[in-house]
C-alpha cells in the first residue's frame, strides 16, 4: 500500500559558515569545519539538503577553573592547568572544534592580562589543527580587552569570538572584521531579540556568513524546552526565507548542564537520582542530544563521554540519508 | 479530516423538523462543524452518516490506553508537529523491558525497583510507567510465569513481546480485567496477532520497517476489529527513525492519513534513541536497562517536553515555612517559577535550617527573567511582604534576597523601611553555607 508522503518545500536556506581558516588561506588550521547550509529541518533528509553534519565543540579553560563540577576536575586533572595540553587532549576526545573560554582572572587572582588571553591562545593553536572559538569572560570591559588582544595577535585565523550581546557587541564585532573572524551572538531565547542582534551586527558591515547565532538554553530541567522550542521556531522562520534568522546556531549544553545541582553535586541528594557521575553524563547528554533534533549546528560539551554518544548520535542521524533519497 | 458545516448538512436528514432546538438542518450543521453541539441532539440522522461523522470527527491520532489495576498509560491525541504550535499533550509512557529468560529472582527484583521508582521533580512525583516483558526463549510458560512474578511485585500496565502470538495466550489468561499492549505484530505474524488481541481487549503493536508495509498491516487488522494499534517504526538507524516517525506524524495530521493515524511506540538502546523518542513524536518509549540515574533524567525530559508552552509551572505565590521556623529567623525572597521555587526550597530543607520563604508573585518566571521582565523589582517584593502581614510574624527583619539580583537591595531596603536586607548568594546550592556563616554569624 503505497503511501504517498507530503513533503515541505521551503524557499529559504541556513547559510554556510565556515569556522578556522588553512595555511593556503591565511591561517594555520590543519582543518576548518563548515555549518549550516541546511534546507530542511533538521535530518529531513527525504525533503531537502542537510549538506553539514552539526558538530561537537569541547569547551576549555584557560586556567584551572574555580566552579567547574569535580566530576569534570577529575576528568581533566591531568591538563587542567594548560590550556594547550587540555586542547590536545580534546582533539583526542573527538571534539571537531574547541572552545576556549577566557578567565576574568588568573592563577594568582588577579585580572586575566591581554598578553595572558593572547598567549593562552596561541598556545591552543599551536597545540591543535582545529578551529578555534574564544569566549571572553562575560563581563563587558574585560571581553573587549581580552578579546581585542586575541583577535589582532591572531588576524586571519577564521577564529569566533564571542559572547556578542545586546549590550556588548560593537567592540568585538569591530575587531572581528579587521581581523577576518567571525562572532557568536547570543540572545535569551527570543526569536525577535535574536533577529534585532543579527541585524545591529550586520549594520556594522560584519557579512551574515560570519555571525553565528546563540539562541541561549536552559539545561534539562532547567528550561530546555524554551531552548527546544526556540530553536525549531528560529529554524522553520530561517526556512521560510527570513533572512536575518539564517545563520547557523551554536548552543552550550556544557555549560548549562554541569551548573545543574544534578551535575554538580554527589551527596545529601535523593537515592531516586542513582550514580553521581552517570547522572552527571547522562545529564549532559540528553540536554545536548534534544537540541540537536531541534536544530543545533554547534554544540559546545564539556565530558569526553558525552561527546561520543553525541558524535555518534549525529553519524546516524547524517547516514539516514543514503536510506530516503 | 474534519468536516464543513456544508459537508454535514448533506448527511443531515434535511427535514428542518427543528427537534435538535435549531430553526434548519444548515444551523445545526454549522453548530456542529464548529463543535458546539452533539450529534445526538438530531434524533433522526441515519445509521449510515452517523458513522461517516463519527469517523470524520475521531482525532487524527486515536486515543490508545493501557491500563492496570489503579493505573492508565494514554498516547495519541496529539494535534501539533511543533510544541510552541499548541502543546504536547500525552507523555509518551516510559516502559522497561525485561526478557522472560531472566532468573525469577530477577524478575521479581527489577520489576519491585521500577513498581517503587519515585522522583520528585520541581513538587511533581515522576514515575516509570510499566514493564514490557520480551520472550527470548520461545516459550509461553517462561512468559507466564514472568507475568506472575511482575504482579507479585509491580502492579504497573504491562507490554508484552514475543515473535509468535501463542506464545503470549497463557500469559494474557493472567492479566483480566487489564488492556495490556501485546506485539509486535508482523506481515507473517499479523493475523493470529489480531486474533489474540480482539479476544483479550488488548492493544496492538504492529512493527515494519517501512510505512508502506505499515500502513497496509493496520488496515488489515482494523478490518479484522481491533482498533487499538500501535505503531512501531523499525527505522535501519537513529536518523530514519527520526524520519518515520516524523512522517508518521505529519500524514496523520496533515492528510489525515488513518491507516497511520495512531500513537507509536520506539524501542530504544542509545541515549540518542531515548531523547530522540521523547522529543520526536514517540507515544511509548520501551528502554533495555533501568537505572536510576538514567530514568530520572529521562523523566525529567519528557516533563520538560510536554509542558505546556503558554504557561509555565507555577507555584502559589505566599509565604512558606521551612524546618518550622520562630520569629527571629529570616526570610528569603524568591519567585514563584516552579523551578526556582523547589531549588531553593529543597536546599533549605535539606539544610534542616529554619527560615520563611516568601514567593512573589512574579508570573511564574525565574529570578532573571523576572528581574528583566520587570516583574520581580523592589515595588513587588514589598508588595509581597505586605500581602502576608510579615511585619506582624517575624520580630527580627532579615529579608534576603537572591544573589542574582544583589542590585535591587538599594531600592528594596526605600521600598520597607525598618527592614535589614541582605544579599544571598548566587546559586541555592550554597544557601546552607550562606545560612550558617554569615546569617547565624549576625
Ligand atoms: C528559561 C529562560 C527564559 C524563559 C522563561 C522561563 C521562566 N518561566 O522563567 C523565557 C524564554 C520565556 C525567557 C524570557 C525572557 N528572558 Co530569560 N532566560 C531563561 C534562562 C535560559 C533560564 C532561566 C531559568 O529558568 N533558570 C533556572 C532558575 C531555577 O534559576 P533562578 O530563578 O535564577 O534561581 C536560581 C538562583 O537565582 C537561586 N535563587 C533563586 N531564588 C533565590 C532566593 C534566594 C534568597 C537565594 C539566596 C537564591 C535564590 O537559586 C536558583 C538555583 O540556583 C536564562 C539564562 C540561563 N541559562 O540562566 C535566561 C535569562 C534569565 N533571561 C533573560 C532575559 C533578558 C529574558 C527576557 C527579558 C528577554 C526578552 N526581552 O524578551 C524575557 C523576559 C520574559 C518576558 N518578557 O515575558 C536574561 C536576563 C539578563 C539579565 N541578567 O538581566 C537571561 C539571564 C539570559 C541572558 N543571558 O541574557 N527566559
Ligand atoms: S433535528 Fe435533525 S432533522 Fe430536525 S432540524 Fe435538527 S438536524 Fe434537521
Amino acid at each position: 500500500m503505497p503511501v504517498e508522503v507530503p513533503k515541505e518545500k521551503w524557499p529559504g536556506s541556513v547559510r554556510t559558515i565556515t569556522l578556522g581558516a588553512l595555511p593556503s588561506e591565511g591561517g594555520t588550521r590543519k582543518r576548518v569545519v563548515t555549518v549550516g547550509g541546511e534546507t530542511a529541518m533538521p535530518f529531513m533528509h527525504f525533503e531537502g539538503e542537510i549538506p553539514n553534519p552539526p558538530v561537537v565543540a569541547i569547551e576549555i579553560k584557560d586556567r584551572k577553573p574555580d566552579d567547574w563540577s569535580p566530576l569534570l576536575l577529575e576528568t581533566w586533572k591531568d591538563v587542567i592547568d594548560d590550556p594547550a595540553q587540555w586542547a590536545a587532549a580534546a582533539e583526542a576526545a573527538g571534539a571537531d572544534l574547541i572552545v576556549l573560554a577566557l578567565s576574568l582572572t588568573n592563577r594568582n587572582g588577579e585580572p586575566t592580562s591581554p598578553d595572558e588571553a593572547v598567549a593562552s591562545v596561541k598556545a591552543v593553536l599551536r597545540a591543535t589543527g582545529l578551529p578555534l572559538i574564544v569566549f571572553g569572560p562575560g563581563q563587558a570591559e574585560a571581553d573587549n580587552a581580552l578579546l581585542v588582544a586575541v583577535s589582532e595577535a591572531t588576524k586571519g585565523e577564521r577564529l569566533a569570538l564571542g559572547i556578542c550581546e545586546d549590550k556588548n557587541y560593537r567592540t568585538i564585532v569591530a575587531t572581528a572584521m579587521a581581523n577576518d573572524h567571525l562572532v557568536t551572538a547570543r540572545t535569551p531565547m527570543d526569536v525577535n531579540l535574536a533577529k534585532q542582534l543579527n541585524i545591529l551586527i550586520s549594520d556594522m558591515g560584519l557579512p551574515l556568513d560570519r555571525i553565528l547565532m546563540d539562541p541561549t538554553t536552559g539545561a534539562l530541567g532547567y528550561g530546555i524546552e524554551y531552548g527546544f522550542s526556540v530553536m525549531e521556531r528560529l529554524r522553520l522562520a530561517a526556512l521560510q526565507g527570513d533572512k536575518m534568522t539564517q545563520l547557523p546556531m551554536i548552543v552550550t549544553p556544557g555549560f548549562e548542564a554541569w551548573k545543574a545541582k544534578e551535575s554538580k553535586v554527589g551527596e545529601g541528594v535523593p537515592a531516586s537520582w542513582g550514580d553521581w557521575l552517570n547522572r552527571a553524563i547522562n545529564w549532559e547528554t540528553l540536554t545536548a542530544l534534544t537540541l540537536v533534533e531541534s536544530g543545533a549546528d554547534i554544540v559546545v560539551l564539556r565530558h569526553p563521554e558525552s561527546v561520543k554518544r553525541v558524535k555518534a548520535a549525529i553519524e546516524e542521524l547524517m547516514a539516514a540519508k543514503s536510506l530516503v533519497s | 479530516m474534519a468536516l464543513s458545516g456544508i459537508q454535514i448538512y448533506k448527511l443531515l436528514p434535511q427535514t428542518n423538523c427543528k427537534e435538535c432546538g435549531f430553526p434548519t438542518c444548515l444551523a445545526f450543521a454549522m453548530k456542529l462543524a464548529a463543535k458546539q453541539v452533539e450529534l445526538s441532539a438530531c434524533p433522526y440522522v441515519s445509521e449510515e452518516s452517523k458513522a461517516l461523522l463519527e469517523e470524520s470527527s475521531a482525532p487524527p491520532i486515536r486515543l490508545i490506553s493501557l491500563k492496570s489495576d489503579g493505573y492508565e498509560v494514554k498516547a495519541g491525541n496529539e494535534v501539533v508537529m511543533y510544541r510552541h504550535e499548541k502543546t504536547f499533550y500525552n507523555k509518551p509512557g516510559l516502559f522497561v523491558k525485561i526478557k522472560t529468560s531472566s532468573p525469577e529472582a530477577d524478575v521479581k527484583t527489577l520489576a519491585q525497583r521500577i513498581q517503587e521508582y519515585r522522583v520528585n521533580y520541581v513538587g511533581i512525583d515522576l514515575e516509570v510507567d510499566g514493564i514490557a516483558l520480551e520472550d527470548d526463549t520461545n516459550e509461553g510458560e517462561k512468559m507466564k510465569n514472568a507475568v506472575k512474578a511482575v504482579r507479585s511485585v509491580c502492579k504497573k500496565p504491562l507490554m508484552l513481546f514475543a515473535t509468535s502470538a501463542a506464545n503470549l495466550e497463557p500469559a494474557l489468561t493472567e492479566l483480566n480485567g487489564e488492556s495490556p499492549l501485546i506485539g509486535c505484530a508482523t506481515a507473517d505474524s499479523w493475523e493470529k496477532f489480531a486474533e489474540l488481541a480482539k479476544q483479550y481487549k488488548a492493544s496492538l503493536a504492529v512493527m515494519a520497517d517501512n510505512l508502506d508495509t505499515l500502513a497496509e498491516l493496520s488496515e488489515k487488522i482494523k478490518g479484522k476489529g481491533v482498533e487499538d494499534i500501535v505503531l512501531v517504526p523499525h527505522g535501519k538507524n537513529l536518523g530514519h527513525e527520526l524520519i518515520l516517525q516524523t512522517q508518521i506524524r505529519r500524514l496523520a495530521l496533515k492528510s489525515n492519513y488513518r491507516p497511520l493515524g495512531y500513537p507509536t511506540l520506539a524501542f530504544c538502546q542509545t541515549h540518542a534513541q531515548m531523547a530522540q523518542a521523547i522529543a520526536k513524536y514517540a507515544g511509548f518509549l520501551v528502554i533495555d536497562t533501568f537505572a536510576e540515574e538514567l530514568a530520572y533524567p529521562l523523566l525529567v525530559l519528557r516533563q520538560n517536553i510536554y509542558t505546556d508552552p503558554q504557561k509555565p509551572i507555577q507555584v502559589q505565590p505566599g509565604l512558606y515555612e521551612i524546618n518550622n521556623p520562630q520569629p527571629t529567623d529570616p526570610v528569603l525572597v524568591t519567585t514563584n517559577f516552579s523551578i526556582t521555587y523547589f531549588s531553593v526550597a529543597n536546599e533549605v530543607e535539606g539544610s534542616g535550617l529554619p527560615a520563611y520563604l516568601l514567593v512573589a508573585d512574579a508570573e511564574g518566571m525565574s529570578v532573571l527573567t523576572a528581574w528583566a521582565a520587570g516583574k520581580f523589582d523592589a515595588e513587588r517584593i514589598a508588595k509581597a511582604v505586605k500581602a502576608v502581614n510579615l511585619d506582624a510574624k517575624v520580630t527580627r527583619k532579615r529579608l534576603v534576597l537572591p544573589g542574582a539580583v544583589a542590585v535591587l537591595s538599594g531600592e528594596v531596603e526605600s521600598e520597607l523601611p525598618g527592614w535589614e536586607i541582605r544579599v544571598g548568594p548566587r546559586e541555592a546550592v550554597d544557601i546552607p553555607k550562606f545560612y550558617k556563616q554569615v546569617l547565624q554569624a549576625n
